[in-house]
């Protein structure tokens, strides 16, 4: 009898582990095949071991200024950013057991969208400037929602409303200092408000990258205790999480990626809103989610900049494209949970 | 929704006798008066007073008297948008019973906006009076959609769902708007004030054009005035008293819709001015649509203007869009509303 029990559970448990694992793999096969193709595919097509050849260093007449200098750091700020927005979108919303309370929705994305803005356009700061700048305010803004939505404590819906009422002022604000400098022009804009690709350079892409390699471990070594705290605070504080400082660690770090992802592209809109329960549909119950998002977050990221380059006759800046495809699924989830009779 | 059968603290605390209101009516009316003469005597470029009371009496022979002439259309226009949002406002609160009801925060505002976008990149609409139908019918649909998804469940639409279903859907024809002005440089130039929204591009002819939609917006909600008292008592007190519920919202929600609809069309989209108002009308003069309505409508016309001139002046030369003005005060005036709600109402 127990013997079977046993069984039962390790089968399962063996189960879903493969099935991670497959998908996993398969997402980062999908992954450095969306970022191949979209270094081979331009106005001037290049096969791959020519893009190979770029990458190990090697000049090719054409390829290496074409590729090295304008298609690879797009490629890596894309993948970086996409790595960034999902793996801390998903940490905001596995904390508040609320797939509504990602930074993009709450406003933590605006406020380092609105200090990145005022940084370069305003101040005329570097990029080192530009991310501290962001990575305070985002923070700051991340400490003001929680305080305001406190009141015998933190209900998860009264937490999203108040984000929505913050990101909507700091959207605002954002609009007003492109407006003060007298910079109005649809690229700016579009790329504070919705986020954009055009134009990456290395000196943008960099920051990133170094955010990506110091929080992103930061937040895997806390990932067993983000899925405790997925079971409600109290279970997860029987089950040995060390409540408080896990919080804490796993804001800063995800506000972090968020911050230092939005200073170079702009918060590209619902990307980490959307990684999270994507990646909740494919990896299946049970273990992280952080991996999982991530990969969505960079597919997302590097399929919509591809769609938005060359799928229509305009270019589109990429946060177009992940709006336009995000809001559908945003309204599904709300047609869901609102038919469930669950609440938000 | 509990209805007490008497009426509990907070109601008789919103019961104003009429001579409080006449008096709050005299004081908003003299607000509004004064708002409007700063808003024609305060802009980019310092006036003196001669110029301003020569402009205000027709001429405009030097380039001071003509800058003056320049902003009466624009008062006039700040302060009938800012009027028929604000009515908007409290008729949607009125009609959905939701405290966090307004134009923009329900999407309503960016569904008259996308429809515009379409209309004008596909159909090739360019009169004032088809931009104006347009964002009616964008209005209705968005309002329709919103109001769908937020009472899909069992508790019916409350306010948290229609706030998320509305902000869901706003943030969705943000994105369309923008994917469909991008591809058209012509209409692109004009984005800002498309995407922030203002009054600073008014003229007669586009207040000429609006007016008579805004007119019969105002006089639908005004109509509606003593329905939506029944209404506010619940659906089934409303039915027991022998109104009929659905033709009473219906007609309400098209007053409103017709409302925002033209306010958007000339103005682009500006939210919070039908949240705010209906709010600080209802301290004012209580709960009673008769009164709440028409003051709302001045309050308004009042806050609008009012945003347009801060808007002005704060920043010379340049101007700051009135939507910019009216979001920065706004928001939080949202967020205080949703701290004090309790959780379980919302």
């Amino acid at each position: 009898m127990t013997s079977t029990t046993l069984d039962a559970v390790t089968r399962g448990r063996v189960r879903r582990t493969r099935r991670r694992r497959a998908v996993l793999a398969t997402l980062g096969v999908a992954v450095a095949a969306m970022a191949t193709v979209s270094l081979m595919v331009g106005q001037t097509f290049y096969p791959p071991g020519d893009v190979l050849r770029v990458i190990l260093g090697e000049t090719v007449p054409g390829a290496s200024f074409t590729v090295g200098e304008l298609r690879l750091p797009r490629t890596v700020l894309a993948l970086a950013t996409g790595l960034c927005f999902g793996m801390g979108g998903v940490t905001f919303q596995t904390m508040m057991r609320n797939p509504l309370a990602s930074p993009d929705i709450i406003g933590i994305s605006s406020a380092a969208s609105a200090a990145a803005a005022f940084a370069i356009i305003v101040l005329g700061l570097g990029e080192t400037g530009v991310s501290i700048f962001a990575i305070v305010a985002a923070l700051g803004v991340a400490v003001i929602i929680y305080v305001l939505s406190f009141k015998d404590g933190v209900a998860g819906t009264r937490l999203v409303l108040i984000g929505i009422g913050i990101a909507a002022m700091l959207n605002s604000a954002t609009s007003y200092i492109l407006n003060q400098a007298g910079q109005w022009d649809l690229q700016a804009a579009t790329r504070w408000l919705n986020g954009s690709l055009n134009g990456s350079t290395w000196d943008e892409t960099i920051p990133v990258l170094i955010a990506l390699l110091t929080f992103g471990p930061v937040l895997l070594a806390q990932a067993r205790n983000l899925t405790m705290l997925q079971l409600g605070d109290d279970t997860a504080a029987a089950l040995g999480t060390r409540l408080e400082r896990t919080r804490l660690v796993s804001i800063v770090a995800a506000v972090g990626l968020i911050a230092f992802a939005t200073s170079a592209t702009g918060p590209i809109a619902f990307v980490a809103f959307l990684a999270g329960p994507i990646a909740a549909r494919l990896a299946g119950p049970g273990g992280s989610l952080l991996l999982p998002a991530g990969l969505v977050g960079a597919l997302l990221v590097l399929v919509a900049d591809f769609l938005g380059q060359f799928a229509f006759d305009t270019r589109f800046p990429v946060g177009v494209i992940t709006g336009v495809l995000g809001a559908p699924y945003l309204i599904y989830l709300l047609v869901r949970t609102n038919r469930a009779g669950g609440s938000l | 929704m509990t209805v007490d059968t008497k009426p509990g603290p907070d109601v008789a605390h919103l019961r104003r006798p009429a001579r409080v209101r006449l008096a709050w009516l005299l004081l908003v009316l003299a607000v509004l008066t004064l708002v409007m003469l700063a808003s024609v005597a305060f802009g980019s470029r310092a006036v003196g007073w001669s110029d301003i009371t020569a402009a205000l009496a027709g001429t405009d022979d030097t380039l001071n008297q003509a800058a003056v002439v320049k902003r009466i259309p624009r008062t006039i226009l700040a302060a009938l948008v800012g009027a028929a949002l604000a009515l908007s406002g409290a008729a949607m609160q009125g009609v959905t019973r939701n405290p966090l009801a307004d134009p923009g925060i329900l999407g309503v505002n960016m569904g008259a906006m996308l429809a515009i976008a379409v209309g004008m990149t596909t159909v090739g609409l360019y009169t004032a009076t088809a931009y104006i139908w347009a964002a009616i019918a964008g209005a209705a649909l968005s309002s329709l959609f919103v109001y769908a998804v937020g009472s899909l469940g069992r508790a019916g639409p409350t306010p948290l769902k229609i706030a998320l279903a509305g902000a869901a859907t706003s943030a969705a024809l943000a994105s369309l708007v923008v994917a469909v002005v991008l591809p058209r440089g012509d209409i692109a130039e004009n984005f800002q004030s498309w995407q922030v929204g203002g009054v600073g591009g008014a003229t007669w002819d586009s207040i000429g054009h609006v007016l008579p939609f805004l007119a019969a917006g105002l006089a639908i909600c005004l109509l509606c005035a003593r329905a939506l008292n029944s209404l506010a008592l619940g659906d089934d007190m409303a039915a027991a008293l022998g109104e009929r519920v659905a033709v009473i919202r219906g007609i309400a929600a098209l007053g409103a819709v017709v409302l925002c609809g033209a306010a958007t069309a000339v103005a682009g989209p500006i939210a919070f001015v039908g949240l705010i108002v209906p709010h600080l009308c209802r301290l004012l003069v209580g709960l009673d649509h008769r009164w709440l309505l028409p003051f709302a409508t001045l309050v308004g016309a009042a806050l609008l203007t009012a945003a347009d001139v801060v808007g002005r002046v704060v920043n010379r030369p340049d101007e700051i869009e009135a939507g910019i003005i009216t979001a920065l005060i706004g928001a939080p005036f949202f967020i205080y509303i949703v701290r004090r709600q309790k959780v379980r109402e919302l």
